[in-house]
């Protein structure tokens, strides 16, 4: 949890790759190896994803036998809560800034 | 009924501008402010429009010219208030029922003829809730799974 809490959760599911996982993942439960035959990318390169998702909150994993099964969170409402609250406070920032800048301009 | 997070967003902004201006440039710069990973569309965005009317859509337009419509202008009143519905779902996806969609309410407020209180509630989240929840696999022993189920069978009760 703590390494991720400072990115940005917008930037977490604006990458392609993670994107199509969390797609794949809302049909349902799937393990590493099912989403690597699914996605153009390796093995390696899913759990790394799949590790981001986690630690973001969007995906939980369970351990069945000796497999790793990794599906939606059911929290994520709450992510998506905490995506639209970044979206927002960057988005009135920028505005904030809009507005300086022409106000500035009108002098 | 506790819940674990409140499904509504607030955020508010003082902007050193004229109520009418501070309307005017949120509405007509929107995609100057909007941040850039706020894409859909499988292309860079080109453009991104603030319909003036209810009716309207905010929409991205990609160099390539197709178009992302993922907002639906509800209220449009100048220059004090503003309501659109939030039609991107959790798995980035446009919502296909207008049920599951959030909603934005923007609210101007003068506190002098060059200061304004720009006030944002995000509001109805969790009617994306049904959605996520749907899509997932519907075992029910997990935690949690109760309560979004009661929550979904609510949507109905109340939405019929």
């Amino acid at each position: 949890m703590q390494t991720y809490h400072l990115e940005d959760e917008w930037a977490i599911l604006g990458d392609r790759t993670r994107r199509a996982i969390v797609e794949h993942l809302a049909e349902g439960p799937l393990a590493v190896r099912e989403l690597a035959d699914r996605l153009p990318v390796s093995r390696p390169a899913v759990s790394q994803h799949l590790k981001v998702l986690k630690d973001a909150g969007l995906v939980t994993e369970r351990a069945v036998g000796a497999r790793r099964i990794y599906r939606l969170d059911p929290a994520g409402v709450a992510a998506l809560r905490d995506q639209l609250d970044t979206f927002w406070s960057r988005t009135l920032a920028g505005y904030g800034e809009v507005i300086d800048r022409s106000v500035e301009e009108a002098k | 009924m506790t819940k674990p997070t409140a499904p509504e967003v607030y955020r508010h902004i003082v902007v050193p501008a004229s109520i009418e201006k501070a309307f005017a440039v949120f509405t007509e710069r929107f995609g100057d402010f909007k941040p850039a990973e706020h894409n859909l569309l499988a292309v860079a965005i080109a453009e991104t429009r603030f319909e003036p009317r209810v009716g309207g859509h905010i929409y991205d337009r990609g160099i390539d010219g197709s178009e992302c419509r993922w907002a639906r202008v509800l209220v449009y009143e100048p220059p004090t208030r503003l309501v659109f519905s939030w039609d991107i779902g959790p798995t980035w996806q446009l919502v296909v029922d207008p049920n599951n969609a959030s909603e934005v309410e923007i609210t101007f407020v003068a506190e002098s003829p060059e200061r304004t209180r720009v006030e944002l509630i995000h509001r109805h989240i969790d009617r994306h809730g049904p959605g996520w929840e749907a899509v997932a696999d519907g075992i029910s022993g997990d935690a949690g799974w109760p309560l979004y189920l009661d929550r979904y069978a609510a949507l109905f009760a109340e939405g019929s």
